[in-house]
């Protein structure tokens, strides 16, 4: 920082003055591409290690001095894992949850953020309140309850327990009007002349025009189950309802805690797809955190 | 559904006042309804529950028996405050949350100003890269971290090797524990932060960056007396955003440590989990709600300072 501290004077002529600026910031850029460089190392490294290590035998992964690139390449971790392991069970288990858990919300979440955006009726703003101000509410809080509701309707360790409690969220409520307060009034209005009732409205001229917003949402709560911890942890009881950070957590800290290349594995196959989802459409990303100010 | 032409009534649009009205407020219900329905029974219920459970010595043998919970009053909230486990966990809880925010929000900083300064290049690369372990699963980077910090085979500690320093036993040393899981649990949590920042970054005016070179004021000085100020809005929410995030630390010292070495990163949200997995659901109900209003406290904080200065 203090390098950078003595900005000169450009009062001096366009000569020898320009050029040594220039040459500072060539400096200037070179550093900071430097440590950029090294922060994405930083950052990424870690997942590199991991992908790599994956593909290792476990003795090559404890070896010291550390090896990147695989000496030995091999499949076995990723064959104990689906063969010895209920792994695909979990990866199904985490595909019928999420799907479920995002579709709930595109319809819950859209349906009532038209009724916010667009329509008038009694208690609409205390239905907002309501539900922004559940934004606030940590998980913490909700999953004692929300358990012993679940348990008593006899659903623990279902996958309608899984997924009840998340079909509805605040955060899409908050999305999907926000979005639907920028659609002009009079679009509507033109349809409501033309005598669509609301329903159709809704369907053949709200949805459709609804697309990137729905998108966004979509990606964001898949990603927000894929990762979703707590929840599953507490309700499924037994492991063949184990979404896959459940099966990873439980038995990397239980019987596979010293077994690193099948837990380094299971990160992979946990991270991979929310990695192809979020290269692919990491835009939709950007614009979820932008429209919100939040994830 | 699949017919997209709408048929013309200008019958109903003329009477398009008293009855249709009336009936929209019904429709409007009708939209409402399925959300509401199930955020009653799913969330707010549970608020209210949670609240109600504090106040009883309700236990998960309990559940078929309902008639034996017995209401207690305070009593959860007096034996949290008395409870050395919990109050070790808040002061983990603190710790993270008072050493965790600024440092994410200074690696944030520095990250969205790199990328600010006229490299527009690679900035979607960079940005894209520091962002990518926010979206990715913490319990699977929690077990990557746990490998890369285990004292023989981890790759930090041979890395250290390899310039001849021996590495201390980063997750199994009371000192270094939970220093640790605050370092990993930036690493993740900035790129939120970053992004946030470079947008408002971007809403700064050049000419104010132009008129202070001219001025002779340098890089750091035009940081201080520019870019601070304009985003003291944007620092706070990231303050509270993210200190809201880390008093709910939990998968990381569930994963990475177990709360160990003796406690020394067991956090608020893991003593829940810990109380409720013992059956002590009125007890871990209590313990949740003090987390509760610390969130909320939190989150007024902001309002106050927000309001304070503007």
């Amino acid at each position: 920082m203090a390098v950078t501290d003595t900005a000169a004077p450009p009062s001096a002529g366009p000569g020898a003055g320009g050029s040594t600026v220039r040459g500072r910031d060539r400096t200037a850029k070179i550093i900071l591409y430097a440590i950029l460089v090294l922060g994405l190392l930083v950052v990424v490294g870690p997942f590199l290690w991991m992908a790599l290590s994956s593909f290792k035998p476990e003795a090559e992964i404890r070896a010291s001095p550390p090896t990147w690139w695989p000496r030995t390449w091999t499949f076995t971790n990723y064959r104990d894992l689906f063969a010895r392991l209920d792994f695909p069970v979990y990866f199904t288990n985490s595909v019928v949850v999420a799907v479920l858990v995002t579709l709930g919300n595109l319809l819950f979440c859209s349906l009532l953020g038209y009724a916010l955006a667009k329509l008038d009726f009694p208690g609409r703003r205390a239905v907002f309140l309501v539900v922004l101000g559940m934004l606030m509410v940590p998980g913490m809080v909700l999953f004692v309850p929300q358990f012993v509701l679940i348990s008593n309707m006899g659903l623990a360790n279902t996958y309608a327990g899984l997924v009840l409690p998340f079909l509805a969220g605040p955060f899409g409520v908050f999305l999907m009007r926000q979005f639907l307060l920028s659609i002009p009034d009079d679009l509507l209005e033109a349809a409501r002349v033309d005598g669509a009732g609301e329903w159709r409205i809704f369907w053949q001229v709200v949805l459709p025009l609804c697309r990137p917003a729905l998108a966004t949402l979509a990606i964001l709560t898949f990603l927000t189950s894929w990762n979703n911890f707590l929840w599953p942890l507490v309700v499924a009881t037994t492991a063949d309802k184990y979404t896959l950070p459940v099966a990873l957590a439980l038995f990397s800290i239980g019987q596979h805690r010293a077994d690193y290349g099948l837990m380094l594995s299971g990160a992979v196959v946990v991270i991979l797809p929310v990695l192809i989802v979020f290269l692919v459409l990491q835009r939709h990303f950007m614009r979820g955190i932008a429209t919100t100010g939040l994830k | 559904m699949a017919t997209v032409a709408l048929p013309r009534s200008p019958a109903k649009h003329a009477a398009a006042t008293g009855p249709t009205r009336r009936r929209r407020r019904w429709t409007g219900w009708g939209f409402a309804a399925p959300f509401v329905i199930l955020f009653l029974v799913f969330s707010a219920l549970p608020v209210v529950a949670s609240l109600g459970f504090s106040l009883t010595d309700i236990r998960s043998t309990d559940l078929r028996n309902p008639l034996s919970v017995n209401v207690i009053g305070l009593d959860n909230y007096t034996r949290l405050f008395s409870d050395a486990l919990f109050l070790r966990s808040a002061v983990n809880t603190v710790v993270v949350v008072v050493v965790g925010v600024p440092l994410t929000l200074i690696i944030a900083m520095a990250a969205a100003n790199a990328l600010n300064s006229g490299l527009i290049r690679l900035r979607a690369l960079f940005r894209v890269g520091f962002y990518l372990p926010v979206v990715t699963s913490i319990v699977a980077i929690a077990v990557v971290w746990r490998f890369l910090l285990d004292p023989q085979a981890g790759l930090v500690d041979n890395l250290l090797r390899l310039v001849g320093i021996q590495g201390p036993n980063w997750l199994g040393d009371t000192s270094t524990a939970l220093p640790s899981l605050i370092v990993m649990t930036a690493w993740r949590n900035f790129g939120t932060m970053m992004v946030i920042f470079l947008a408002a970054l971007q809403g700064i005016p050049a000419t104010l960056y132009e008129a202070a070179t001219l001025d002779g004021a340098g890089r750091w000085q035009q940081f201080r007396s520019i870019t601070l100020p304009l985003l003291r809005a944007t620092v706070l929410f990231g303050a509270v955003y993210t200190g809201i995030g880390y008093l709910q630390v939990f998968e990381e010292p569930f994963v990475m440590t177990q709360g160990g070495p003796l406690n020394s990163t067991l956090s608020v949200s893991y003593h829940i989990y810990n109380q409720f997995g013992f059956g002590n659901y009125g007890y871990a109900a209590a313990a949740s709600y003090v987390l509760f209003v610390a969130i909320v406290a939190l989150s007024v904080l902001q309002f106050r300072l927000l309001r304070e200065r503007d």
